[in-house]
C-alpha cells in the first residue's frame, strides 16, 4: 500500500475482470441452487423464533460447582492434550528435519518430505478418528492424532530452517575432528533452536484450538464433554462448555498475541 | 522439574502406548488398514463421493457469501479509518464507541467458537445436512473476514477517506470512494484465501453430521469400510489442492 496517491486515469472497460466477476457470481448463485438454500428463507419470522427459541434453552449457563470442577478437568486435559502432543511431536521433527533438509541425500530429502506433506494433509479430525479406533477412545488417540498432524508441519518447518542455516560453524567442528552427531549438537542446534522454540509454540496454540474440538470423535478434553452433554440435550451445560471453549481461545490468543509482542520489542 | 510437570500431564492426557500394540486393537486397525488397498472404485460408489465433492464446493462457496454478508457490515462499523466521531468532540461519541463495543464482542464470539461446534449446534435446528454446515462457515468466517477487513481498511492508505469525511461526505460514500479503490485487491484476495480455507473446513465438519464429504467418510469410517475411506481421502487430498490451485489462479488475476 503505498502512500501515494495515484494519477493514472480511472481504468476503461475491461472484459477479463467482468468475465471473471460473473463467473463467480454465477457459481455462487448455483452453489445457493444445488444446496437448495435460499438466504432469504434464513430471515423469516419463523426461522428467527426458532433460532431464538433454540438459543433461549442455552441460557443461564449452569454454573455449579460440581459443573465447573468437571470442566477445569476438561481444560486440564486439553491442554495436556495439546501440550504432550506439540512436545512429542517436536522431538521426533528434529530427527525428520535431517533428510528433510537433504542431509541423507536426494531421495531421501524427497520421501522424507512427502511423508511430511501426507502426514500435514490429513486433518487432525480424520486422523483422531483413526487413532479411536486404533488406540480406543479417550485423550491418548487424540494425543496420537496432534502428534501425527503436527509431525508433518514441524518436521517440514525444522526441515527449512535447518536447510538455511550457514553450516560454517558445524563444519568447524566437523574439521576439527567432532564427530557428526557432536557437531549437529553443539555446532547447528544452538543456532536454530530459537527459531524451532518459536514454531513450536506457534503449533502448541494450534494444537489448544484443535485439542478443543478433537473430542467430537471421542478423543478426549473439552469437546468430548460438549458433544456429551449435547446428546443427552442438557443444553445449560452444554453452554457452559462452550463459554470455556471461548475463554480458552481467547485467552490463548492474548497470551500468543502478548508474547509476540515482547519478541518483537526484543529484537528492536 | 521435568518430570513434576510432565507427570500430572501423561496421567490426565491417560498416555498409554501399550494400546498401541495391544493384540485386540491391532487387529481392528490392521483389518482396518489392509482394506485401504485397493481403494473401492465401483461407479456407485464414485457417484456418491463425486455428489458429495459438488455439495463440499458449493457449501464453502455458499458459506464464504454469506459470510461476506456478516463481514462487510461488521468491518465497516469496527473501522476506525471511517470513525466520525473520532474527528472532533461530537455528542454522539458514546454512542459510537457502544456500538463499536458491541460489534467487537460479537465478532470475537462469531469467530471465537470454532466452526465445528457452531456446526454441531445449527445440525440440531436445521437437521442433518449441509445447510448447518453453510449456516456454520457462514459465521465463523464472518467474523475472521470483519476482523481482517476493518485491519486491511486501516492499514492502507487512509488520507482520501479522511479527506472525505472531514469535509462532510458521509461513511459509505467515504469508503466507497476514499478506500475501496486503494484496498480493493487485498479485500478480495484475503476472502479468495478464506474460501479455501473453507473448502478444508467442510470436509471436516461432515463429521458432525454437516454434509458433504466429511459425513460420507465419518459412516464409511463407522462401517470399518476401509476402501471407501482411503477413496474419500484420496478425493478430499485432491480436492484441498484442486481449491489451492484455484485460490492461486484467481488471486494472481487480481495483481
Amino acid at each position: 500500500m503505498s502512500a501515494q496517491i495515484s494519477i493514472q486515469p480511472a481504468r476503461q472497460f475491461c472484459l477479463k475482470c467482468l468475465l471473471m466477476l460473473l463467473i463467480i457470481s454465477g457459481l455462487t448463485i448455483s452453489s445457493f441452487i444445488y444446496l437448495s438454500l435460499n438466504p432469504a428463507d434464513l430471515f423469516t419470522f419463523q426461522a428467527m423464533k426458532n433460532m431464538a427459541e433454540f438459543i433461549g434453552r442455552f441460557f443461564p449457563p449452569d454454573l455449579s460447582a460440581d459443573f465447573l470442577e468437571k470442566i477445569w478437568q476438561g481444560i486440564l486435559q486439553t491442554l495436556a492434550i495439546s501440550a504432550l502432543a506439540t512436545l512429542i511431536a517436536a522431538v521426533i521433527s528434529i530427527l525428520i528435519s535431517l533428510p528433510v533438509s537433504g542431509r541423507f541425500g536426494p531421495i531421501a530429502k524427497w520421501l522424507s518430505r512427502f511423508f511430511c506433506n501426507f502426514l500435514r494433509s490429513v486433518p487432525e479430525l480424520v486422523w483422531a478418528a483413526l487413532m479411536v479406533l486404533a488406540v480406543g477412545l479417550g485423550p491418548f488417540a487424540g494425543t496420537l492424532a496432534l502428534t501425527l498432524h503436527t509431525m508433518g508441519v514441524l518436521g517440514r518447518l525444522f526441515g527449512e530452517t535447518l536447510e538455511n542455516n550457514p553450516i560454517a560453524s558445524s563444519n568447524a567442528l566437523v574439521l576439527s575432528g567432532s564427530g557428526r552427531v557432536a557437531s549437529f549438537l553443539y555446532g547447528t542446534l544452538p543456532s536454530i533452536a530459537p527459531q524451532l522454540l518459536s514454531y513450536s509454540l506457534y503449533r502448541w496454540e494450534m494444537n489448544i484450538r484443535m485439542a478443543t474440538i478433537l473430542g467430537f470423535v471421542g478423543a478426549g478434553g473439552l469437546g468430548q464433554m460438549l458433544y456429551y452433554e449435547l446428546s443427552l440435550l442438557r443444553e445449560a451445560q452444554a453452554s457452559t462448555v462452550i463459554i470455556a471453549m471461548l475463554l480458552l481461545v481467547v485467552l490463548v490468543d492474548a497470551i500468543s498475541a502478548k508474547l509476540r509482542r515482547i519478541q518483537m520489542h526484543n529484537l528492536g | 522439574m521435568a518430570i513434576c510437570i510432565l507427570w500430572p500431564m501423561l496421567q490426565l492426557a491417560q498416555f498409554e502406548p501399550m494400546l498401541l500394540i495391544d493384540p485386540n486393537n491391532t487387529k481392528v486397525m490392521g483389518d482396518f488398514l489392509v482394506q485401504f488397498i485397493p481403494p473401492n472404485i465401483q461407479l456407485e460408489f464414485l457417484s456418491l463421493v463425486l455428489k458429495a465433492t459438488v455439495e463440499t464446493l458449493a457449501m464453502a462457496t455458499a458459506g464464504i457469501a454469506l459470510a461476506m454478508i456478516i463481514a462487510v457490515p461488521l468491518g465497516l462499523i469496527i473501522s476506525y479509518s471511517l470513525s466520525i466521531s473520532r474527528i472532533g468532540p461530537t455528542s454522539d461519541h458514546q454512542l459510537a464507541q457502544f456500538v463499536r463495543f458491541i460489534a467487537r464482542t460479537l465478532m470475537l464470539v462469531l469467530r471465537g467458537i470454532p466452526e465445528i461446534v457452531w456446526a454441531l449446534l445449527l445440525v440440531r435446528v436445521f437437521g442433518l445436512g449441509p445447510i448447518a454446515g453453510v449456516l456454520a462457515i457462514a459465521i465463523t468466517y464472518g467474523g475472521m473476514l470483519a476482523k481482517v477487513y476493518s485491519e486491511i481498511l486501516e492499514s492502507g492508505n487512509t488520507l482520501p477517506a479522511r479527506a472525505l469525511i472531514l469535509s462532510g461526505s458521509g461513511r459509505v460514500a467515504s469508503f466507497l470512494y476514499g478506500l475501496l479503490p486503494n484496498s480493493a485487491q487485498e479485500l478480495a484476495s484475503y476472502t479468495i484465501y478464506r474460501w479455501e480455507c473453507a473448502v478444508r473446513a467442510s470436509v471436516v465438519m461432515g463429521f458432525v453430521g454437516a454434509g458433504g464429504l466429511g459425513q460420507l467418510m465419518d459412516q464409511s469410517m463407522k462401517m470399518l469400510n476401509g476402501g471407501e475411506v482411503s477413496t474419500i481421502l484420496i478425493v478430499f487430498l485432491g480436492l484441498v489442492l484442486l481449491a489451492d490451485y484455484i485460490s492461486l489462479v484467481i488471486r494472481k488475476q487480481l495483481v
